[in-house]
């Protein structure tokens, strides 16, 4: 696609900068110091589970624990409180894995309206979403320091998903559980120069959209959802 | 709206602020907890000043290599069917973006906030061209239904009461609630949902772009920005020239640093990283991308002793921790960019002749360089620009230069300064009042408008010291 008027800016930087063009070499330099590195450094995956959970409180979100089995049970409980009867989930394979499939069409048997992403679909999805009272995807990354679900949103997974439903339920398998941002980053900073094209949209998503703009007084819930669980499934 | 705010002199504005109780108390209290919510955010950490380390270093790199990167991060765009527009000034910027507007019909705009576009003036350009431009922060809706300008560059409507925002709601929106934050929250929610759905193109700022990838990094808590960027087909981002990263492993350095120095969050709510127009078979997201790179002034920083002015993250802690912010409040900047950074800033990007008072707006107590999450020396900077506006643009300010011209006359001759030393008191009985000065006569009249100022001592420091025995504490 279109580049424009880059030369001539680019130009000037460089001569304010008092040396000619670089266009290629620049190597970044080893930082002096390294503290991101330090944060839960050796915590075992338990004692992030434990991070999080303690996280979740300052951050309004509801937190559950479970197995794969009981997986169903949680869930039911949730959908019931935020009294979901439109649900929208994410098309991915992990539904089968941990026994959604079946879940979601015994809740449409019952009468609740069950929509899965479908692309083919287009824009009748963000209709769907929009109205639907719940909003269900996996974490990719699940950062425990902030209490933060990391989704590589894709066809199967759209932004709308975790955007435009009243709530919110991240299903966080336990072997996606990092310390940090930080082993999040590095894992797209590699894929990228393995040469793995990053998705169009990362969505770091740390509890339900708040705001301090009228007073300082922090008010819960605006434009995104106003209710989150985050369901951790013991998977390993 | 331009990097400038109205037209009132400096001393007109600082007055204004200073006789808005309500405005003064609320940015004293939000300063207070802002304040402690960074330190909290800091401490937790436990090696700060190693975070901060690495924050001046990351950005020190970037912009020793701006142009290095700014060609990578376009280079990486396209490659992901973004079109890529770098923008020398705030005309050519506008003119860009109502360009793209009109090829695409567009009539409805929905932006998420963003400072560069606020100094660009994009809003007045586009609905020049007639566009219908929708604000859909929070804050910034409602700073745009009653026509008035940010005075935080985190909380633009931190001077403004619930019952004021009431009162708008209700003349502008027909709005017939209480004044209760969140009943407020959720009115603007339900109008504003309708905006989203049935806009054509979404605008956004950019807090960081990734070089190595082409992303483009939105820090939000409400979600506006993350609606304005999946149901509009057309995206436009806006972004200043300095603000990018060369890898995701340092966005992810400076995304902490800035939401820990901000509000005090680990993260905030949403932390959006777009990437190009939406790919095959994706439903959300734009269809075609737009990024504009602004210079508008910055180049002419780079290469300075100023060049640290633009490893800003615009996380306001300066601003958080200014004493000077705390009394005058954002307006009295008369600018965008309000506090130490604005006072660094503006000077810089828009020349002296129009804001040589803001590098005075400042007590150099040095907190805003202490609160900076990378580093920039800021009071440093204050000094320098005084030194040049004295110096080289003899622009400083009237009374000032006056008493200068004076203290230079009688300093120079030491029975002239002892006498007025011993004078001083005499001449300023009728305005001491138990020791204070509350009602200060000529230049004194500016500062006891507002706090009270100590009377001279009946002693002079220099009979003081000459009296004195060893070891005498008096």
């Amino acid at each position: 696609m279109s580049i424009q008027n880059r030369e001539a800016f680019l130009n000037k930087l460089a001569e304010n900068l008092g040396r000619s063009r670089r266009t290629e070499g620049v190597e970044r330099p080893k930082w002096s110091v390294s503290p991101q590195w330090e944060v839960f450094k050796g915590a075992t995956q338990d004692e992030l589970v434990d991070v999080l959970e303690e996280q979740c409180k300052a951050i309004h979100t509801d937190f559950q624990k479970t197995s794969t089995a009981d997986l169903e049970n949680v869930l039911r409980e949730t959908i019931e409180r935020y009294e979901g009867n439109a649900i929208i989930a994410a098309d991915d394979e992990r539904n089968a894995e941990y026994q959604l499939d079946t879940y979601y069409q015994q809740l449409e048997a019952e009468g609740v309206e069950v929509h899965i992403w479908d692309a083919e679909k287009g824009k009748e999805n963000q209709v769907f979403a929009e109205r639907a009272d719940v909003g269900i995807t996996f974490s990719d990354a699940t950062l425990a320091e902030s209490g933060t679900v990391t989704l590589f949103n894709n066809k199967g997974n759209g932004r709308s998903i975790s955007l435009l439903p009243k709530t919110y339920i991240a299903i966080i398998p336990k072997s996606t559980i990092v310390p940090r941002i930080t082993q999040a980053a590095r894992h797209i900073h590699e894929a990228n120069q393995q040469g793995h094209e990053v998705s169009s949209c990362v969505s770091f998503i740390t509890g339900p959209s708040n705001s301090a703009d009228i007073e300082m007084n922090l008010i819960v819930g605006v434009h995104g959802p106003t209710k989150v669980t985050y369901i951790v499934v013991e998977d390993k | 709206m331009s990097i400038r705010i109205g037209t009132n002199s400096f001393e007109h504005r600082v007055q204004e602020g200073i006789k808005n109780d309500f405005m003064r108390g609320a940015v004293s209290s939000a300063q207070g907890r802002f304040r402690s919510g960074r330190l909290k955010a800091a401490e937790e950490l436990g090696n700060w000043e190693d975070w901060r380390t690495l924050g001046e270093e990351i950005r020190n790199h970037t912009m020793e290599n701006l142009d290095f990167y700014l060609q990578q991060l376009s280079d990486q765009v396209s490659k992901r069917g973004g079109n890529v527009f770098f923008a020398e000034t705030a005309e050519e910027a506008n003119d860009y973006i109502q360009n793209v507007i009109k090829k695409k019909n567009g009539k409805k705009v929905v932006k998420s906030k963003s400072m560069v576009t606020e100094e660009i003036g994009l809003n007045e350009a586009l609905e020049e061209a007639g566009s219908e431009v929708v604000e859909t922060d929070l804050g910034e809706w409602i700073l745009q239904l009653d026509e008035d300008p940010p005075s935080h560059i985190v909380t633009p409507a931190l001077h403004k009461n619930k019952e004021q925002i009431r009162e708008t709601f209700a003349a502008k929106k027909g709005y017939d609630k209480t004044d209760k934050p969140e009943e407020l929250a959720l009115f603007a929610r339900e109008q504003l949902r309708k905006d989203f759905l049935s806009a054509d193109i979404g605008i956004t700022g950019c807090n960081f772009a990734v070089a190595e990838s082409g992303a483009v990094t939105l820090v939000t808590n409400e979600g506006n920005a993350r609606l304005v960027t999946s149901l509009p087909d057309t995206q436009i981002s806006v972004m200043g020239m300095e603000r990018l990263v060369p890898t995701w492993e340092d966005l992810e350095v400076l995304v902490s640093l800035l939401t820990r120095s901000a509000v005090g969050q680990k993260l905030t709510s949403y932390v959006t990283s777009l990437t190009g127009t939406r790919l095959e078979g994706e439903v959300d997201g734009p269809e075609e991308f737009h990024l504009v790179i602004v210079d508008n002034g910055r180049s002419k920083i780079l290469g300075t002793e100023f060049q640290s002015a633009l490893h800003c993250i615009r996380c306001a802690a300066c601003i958080n921790a200014c004493p000077v912010y705390r009394h005058v409040g954002g307006h009295s900047y008369g600018s965008i960019y309000p506090g130490p950074i604005g006072a660094v800033l503006t000077p810089l990007l828009d020349g002296y002749d129009d804001h040589k008072e803001l590098p005075y707006a400042s007590t150099l107590c040095a907190a805003c360089t202490e609160a900076c999450p990378v580093k920039i020396p800021l009071h440093e900077h204050l000094i320098r620009h005084r030194q040049i506006i004295v110096e080289r643009e003899n622009k400083a300010p009237k009374a000032e230069k006056l008493a200068m011209k004076g203290f230079a006359k009688w300093g120079s001759s030491p029975a002239a300064y002892k006498m007025s030393t011993k004078m001083a008191r005499t001449a300023l009985k009728p305005w001491t009042k138990e020791e204070k000065i509350e009602n200060g006569p000529g230049p004194m009249k500016a500062w006891t408008d507002v706090r009270d100022f100590p009377a001279p001592s009946k002693q002079s420091f220099r009979s003081w010291y000459k009296t004195r025995k060893k070891g005498d504490e008096a």
